[in-house]
């Protein structure tokens, strides 16, 4: 059992896991993976905490109830993975700074995390925007042959490698 | 099909949840919970993303389209138009920049122990999704509507079958991946 215990997996067996599990998805659940949903249901729950049921009557979360479903729960289950294989590796690192934006950026938390802040909202904001994520459009959509998903996708990296070159070549 | 399972509400959020626990494990392994790993394909040093997603592509195109070819499944193509994937994908693609995990992979960054992807990303990501919800009326009659694709796929637009866009678009990643090995990256 050293496989679960390794540090790391080849890109190609974990790219054809996540493809393998789609196809237990389709058949067991018929449902495609994705994830951005969850942020946006859990949203509303938490403003119907606030204020209360009228949540429910906005246009958006008629489309999407503010409810645990299947995908919130994957994405539930992400975290609890995520959790196991690091623990499995010994790779469970509690940290605020990752390693390379030390590198450029210094190892003082608040910046960090104001740049995480701005970059989720974004994140949050387009993915519901474009109507999915980099599961939901760039794999499960993709792999569908969905043209709105490939522009998505192709989106993605072209703002994400622009931006990411900003970032790290001009600061 | 399996419609009878389809139709256990409790069942399948356990599935779900199982899926999702397979899918945090595979992220993890491959490296794709840590802001190192994402932030190094968006600068092009390190392509260990790009190789996890099309692999998954591969994988999964070739899969789920046999499953709905005997019947046993049913595809779910997402609808869109240009307005909301092109514009969406690059608010998503600065976002993906700054923050350097995405709505998955924040998820399993947050079980790596990441607390920035806890404390920034998942705030950050449930204040941008409400955001979106207050807008979206507007949105919706406006640049959502702009140049609607509805569920439009590849090989319509390409007006041939859908195995003979399939079998040549795994080829096409399969070897785009193959050129990247060559290419050492």
């Amino acid at each position: 059992m050293e496989w679960l215990t390794a540090a790391s997996w080849s890109p190609y067996a974990v790219g054809a896991g996540i493809g393998a599990l789609s196809w237990l998805t389709f058949l067991l659940s018929d449902r495609a993976i994705g994830c951005s949903t969850a942020f946006a249901r859990t949203s509303g729950m938490l403003e119907r905490l606030v204020r209360g049921r009228a949540v429910d009557e906005k246009p958006y979360y008629r489309q999407f109830a503010p409810m645990i479903d299947w995908e919130w729960m994957l994405v539930a289950g992400i975290v609890i993975g995520a959790a196991a294989s690091a623990l499995l590796s010994q790779d469970l690192q509690w940290r605020w700074v990752p390693p390379l934006w030390e590198a450029s950026f210094g190892p003082a938390p608040v910046p960090r995390i104001a740049a995480a802040l701005f970059g989720g909202f974004c994140i949050g904001l387009g993915s519901r925007w474009a109507g999915g994520c980099t599961s939901g459009h760039g794999i499960s959509g993709t792999m569908q042959l969905g043209a709105a998903s490939w522009i998505a996708a192709i989106c993605f990296f072209v703002g994400g490698v622009a931006v990411a070159h900003v970032l790290f070549r001009l600061l | 099909m399996l419609s009878a399972l389809h139709a256990r509400r409790k069942t399948q959020l356990l599935i779900g949840l199982l899926a999702g626990v397979v899918f945090g494990f595979l992220l993890q392994k491959g490296g794709a919970t840590k802001y190192d790993v994402i932030v190094g394909q968006l600068l092009l040093r390190d392509f260990t993303v790009v190789k996890i997603m099309v692999s998954a592509v591969i994988t999964g195109m070739i899969g789920v389209h046999a499953l709905s070819w005997l019947g046993l499944a049913r595809l779910h193509p997402k609808s869109g138009s240009w307005g909301g994937a092109a514009v969406g994908g690059l608010i998503f693609g600065v976002g993906f920049a700054a923050l350097g995990y995405c709505p998955g992979t924040v998820a399993g960054a947050v079980g790596n122990g990441h607390l920035d992807a806890l404390a920034g990303g998942v705030v950050g990501m449930l204040a941008g999704a409400g955001t979106f919800a207050a807008l979206f009326p507007r949105l919706q009659r406006g640049i959502l509507s702009r140049g609607m694709l509805g569920d439009l796929r590849l090989h319509a637009i390409l007006g041939i079958p859908e195995w003979a866009t399939v079998i040549p678009a795994a080829l096409v990643l399969a070897l785009a991946l193959l050129a990247l090995e060559r290419a050492g990256l």
